[in-house]
């Protein structure tokens, strides 16, 4: 039981890792843009997917941690600027309905090109986690990857991004055309150069998502989809647009769903929703957000 | 009197394709059934929201009719218990996302709905998985009916469901329950200040969109005698979606219409290119979303405009 | 003197430091039409927020009827007989304004009624004559989204009259309307309030439409009811004109 409820820990913070880079990607995205990309999930998948693929080229165990950080900036810096400047720009004005349905529309296209170009057979390359070896932790051997490596990386993510959006220039700018479009466009800021900056760096986290879980899970088509469903209910249960917030419910999340692996093998599916639907119930605007009243 | 002219004309359109190619029949009776969760997508789409989810009622349609065929041998009674337990569980979750509109309408909705397809999946002593479980033809009307005969009752049933359906959803589109719809999409707060409820009036048509997505998905178990996950997965939705922008919006006539374009062509496309499917849908969603254009229901209204100018 | 339509006591409604409402008294009697006046971001759309339900006072009581309605959400309070317009027009813009007007009558019907068609003969008939009023009969198929400004506030107003108050609320009717047609609209309007015998309150930064069309004026300022009374008295106050005229620069 002790020993359960150490891995089932363990299991959860690695997940919940991952779960924490793909939702903050997406609620800073949200944030800025006012879009909510439906799509996101996609560019975890092809991070992920891309990643298994240079991990095999690069041959070499001690290459391939640097392989997945490469697979996770070049979907970025690729498909980032390809969608913002390709599709996101042209939709800005539009309805809240067109956005979702563009982005949707983007997520079935990119759903299928995973297929064209990885096919559908599930692919597995774990050099990186047997690279790191394992660790001893309470008496059981855990992958140094998983316990080590997801954690401290997302960790360096929130840091970093929060450093960024408070400490420099270009973060603050951002900051302030999510809190008040049309004054940072009055005093001069480049709203577009923002846009992009945004998306690429959300897209980018994604992909890093990606990358990383790779080489712990084998990939198959679906991939994608269960995680943008998953970190959306991160980010709702957090509250859209709250990069802290999501942490803490990745956290929650990641967790509840491992203890229910273990524990309650077919409500884990179920537990992050019912844990959503929940805090939804209490707070229609998620455990952090705040309720806005519209002007009349 | 225009409306009644184009529907009596698709209406022996559609006779005229099952008579001549037999494998039409099976077809079109699929189309119908599309049209059906079709025509609720497009009562949600009048308030300005869109359900990435609506497979789920289709879903529930369908499993309903295969898990009470071993006690139930009326086609009529199944498809009646699949509308009432897909409505059941609109009202279930419509009661909640009714609350939320855009983003989290759209999404909570895939969510509930992805949810349901892991439980088909995994719920194996209960669903038989993705093995899915075949459903016993049963009679229709009390007749024991097959080969060719049940092929005609089936889709004359569908047919029959499509027009009653297509008439109610008419009629609730020019009351002031369905014109509140289009309020909720252009000015929400306003609706509250005139003393009506945005939410009970968006939970109605919700409900109305799971019942008609059940009524497809019972005549889809029906026809296809097979239900399996794969109807509940996020695909299926999104091609209710796809279709219901194709069709166009406007007019009750557009999800059956785009439903049988999207039938006809899936019959020869989703073979030819089963991995890049879903990205074809997704390039002409795209491109008919992007070019604001009416759908097919649209095209045949500027196409009738255009003749009546010049007669 | 009968019991007030409206009563306010004590209201008070602060957003971070500033005090849109700081323990307002003011009553409104059957019958009467009252302007209230006062500098931009005085609280008077506050004020108007807090009887429709829109904004919950923080303190204070709202009365209508003898009924206390403060903090009931806006639906509620609608349907015990409160209507308002708003200074930007919200009209269904996909709609036409035939149909804006009609699903207002439309919404006091019960919940059946709601299935029947929005467009009957009794019911366009009813908006038609509505519509008439207003002078906007020409207007009654154009797409809402179509209008100019002036039309736009009057459908508002159509809209809000066509659910039949005993109290209509009006945010700024006039605004943005070109000023050679302000008089004429105002004109109508309360021909038409007092033919239908509904008790009004409109804001209103136009002086010369105060003088002319309330019987009665409260002057908000800073959160507070500066002075009320006949216009004539009111506005001649030379503390008014210094507070509320002065910087507003409209003639008098």
């Amino acid at each position: 039981m002790g020993l359960l409820l150490l891995l089932a820990t363990l299991d959860g913070l690695a997940y919940a890792a991952q779960l924490f880079m793909v939702a903050v990607g997406l609620t800073l995205v949200f944030g800025v843009l006012k879009i909510l990309n439906v799509a996101h999930g996609s560019l975890f998948a092809i991070g992920a997917y891309l990643a298994s693929t240079l991990v095999g080229l690069a041959g070499a165990p001690e290459l391939s941690l640097l392989a997945l950080a490469l697979a996770a900036m070049a979907t970025g810096a690729v498909m980032g600027p390809l969608i913002e400047r390709g599709l996101l720009a042209r939709i800005y004005e539009k309805e809240h309905v067109l956005q979702l349905l563009v982005t949707f529309a983007l997520f079935m296209i990119l759903e299928d090109v995973q297929k064209l170009v990885w096919g559908v057979q599930p692919l597995f390359e774990d050099a990186p986690v047997r690279l790191l070896g394992q660790v001893e932790v309470g008496g059981i051997f855990y992958t140094a990857y998983q316990l080590l490596l997801l954690p401290g990386v997302a960790a360096v993510a929130l840091v970093a991004l929060t450093w960024f959006l408070r400490r420099t220039l270009l973060g603050r700018t951002i900051v302030a055309v999510t809190h008040d479009r049309e004054a940072a466009t009055a005093i001069g800021i480049d709203v577009r150069r923002v846009h992009l900056v945004t998306f690429t760096i959300g897209a980018g986290l994604a992909a890093l998502g990606g990358a990383l879980a790779a080489p712990t899970t084998s990939l198959v088509p679906g991939i994608g989809v269960q995680m943008i469903v998953l970190s959306f209910a991160v980010v709702a249960t957090a509250g859209l647009g709250q990069i802290e917030g999501a942490a803490v419910t990745a956290l929650l999340i990641g967790l509840a769903r491992s203890l229910a692996v273990y524990f309650a093998p077919e409500l884990e599916v179920v537990i992050p929703y019912l844990l959503m639907v929940a805090v939804l119930l209490v707070r229609p605007a998620g455990l952090f957000g705040r309720t806005v009243l519209q002007r009349v | 009197m225009r409306g009644t002219l184009t529907v009596g004309a698709g209406v022996v359109l559609l006779l005229l394709l099952a008579l001549f190619q037999p494998w039409l029949r099976f077809v079109s009776t699929i189309a119908l059934s599309t049209g059906l969760a079709v025509l609720g997508i497009m009562l949600l789409l009048r308030a300005g929201q869109v359900s990435f989810g609506h497979a789920l009622y289709v879903a529930a349609g369908a499993y309903t009719v295969a898990f009470l065929r071993p006690y139930l041998g009326e086609a009529l009674l199944l498809l009646l218990a699949g509308a009432a337990v897909a409505t059941g569980l609109g009202l279930l979750v419509g009661l909640f996302v009714t609350r939320y509109r855009d983003i989290f309408f759209g999404m909570l909705n895939l969510a509930f709905s992805m949810v349901a397809w892991s439980l088909l999946e995994k719920l194996y002593s209960l669903t038989r998985g993705t093995d899915g479980i075949r459903v016993v033809r049963p009679s229709l009307l009390g007749l024991g009916l097959d080969g060719p005969a049940w092929d005609w009752a089936l889709f004359l049933l569908a047919l029959v469901a499509a027009l009653l359906a297509g008439g109610l959803v008419a009629r609730y589109l020019g009351s002031p329950a369905g014109s509140a719809l289009g309020a909720i999409k252009t000015r929400e707060t306003r609706l509250e200040f005139a003393g009506i409820s945005a939410r009970r009036v968006l939970l109605q048509a919700y409900l109305a969109s799971a019942a008609l997505a059940g009524v497809g998905g019972a005549i889809t178990a029906l026809a296809t005698l097979h239900v399996t996950p794969l109807l509940a997965y996020w695909t299926h939705s999104g091609e209710l979606v796809f279709v219901a922008i194709l069709g166009g919006t406007g007019h009750v006539l557009g999800p059956f219409l785009g439903a049988v374009v999207f039938e006809l062509v899936r019959v020869h496309a989703a073979a030819a290119f089963p991995d890049a499917w879903q990205m074809i849908l997704g390039f002409v969603l795209l491109v008919i979303i992007l070019s604001a254009a009416r759908g097919l229901a649209g095209l045949l209204d500027d196409l009738a405009r255009r003749l009546g100018g010049r007669g | 003197m009968s019991a007030p339509l409206l009563a306010a006591r004590g209201l008070s409604l602060a957003f971070g430091g500033v005090r849109a409402a700081d323990g307002v008294d003011l009553e409104v009697a059957e019958g009467e039409i009252l302007a209230i006046i006062g500098p931009n971001g005085a609280g008077k759309t506050t004020f108007i927020n807090m009887v429709t339900g829109y904004l919950r006072p923080q303190a204070g009581s709202i009365r209508f009827t003898g009924r206390e309605i403060a903090g009931l959400p806006p639906r509620r309070i609608v349907r015990l007989g409160i209507a308002r317009s708003f200074q930007i027009p919200q009209l269904f813009t996909e709609h036409t304004v035939l149909e804006n007007v009609a699903l207002h009558l439309a919404a006091r019907s019960g919940f059946w009624a709601a299935f029947g068609p929005l467009l009957s003969a009794e019911r366009r008939a009813e908006a038609m004559a509505l519509l008439a009023g207003l002078d906007l009969a020409a207007v009654a198929h154009a797409r809402s989204d179509q209008l100019d400004e002036g039309a736009r506030k009057l459908v508002d107003i159509a809209m809000a009259l066509a659910l039949r108050p005993r109290l209509l609320l009006m945010d700024e009717p006039t605004s943005g309307v070109a000023a050679a047609e302000k008089h004429a609209i105002m004109d109508r309007l309360v021909a038409a309030l007092r033919r239908e015998g509904v008790t009004a309150v409109f804001v209103e930064h136009d002086m010369e439409v105060v003088a002319r069309h309330a019987d009665r004026v409260a002057v908000w300022s800073q959160g507070r009811i500066l002075a009320e009374g006949p216009p004539a008295a009111v506005l001649a106050d030379p503390v008014v004109r210094r507070e509320v005229i002065g910087v507003e620069g409209a003639p008098c």
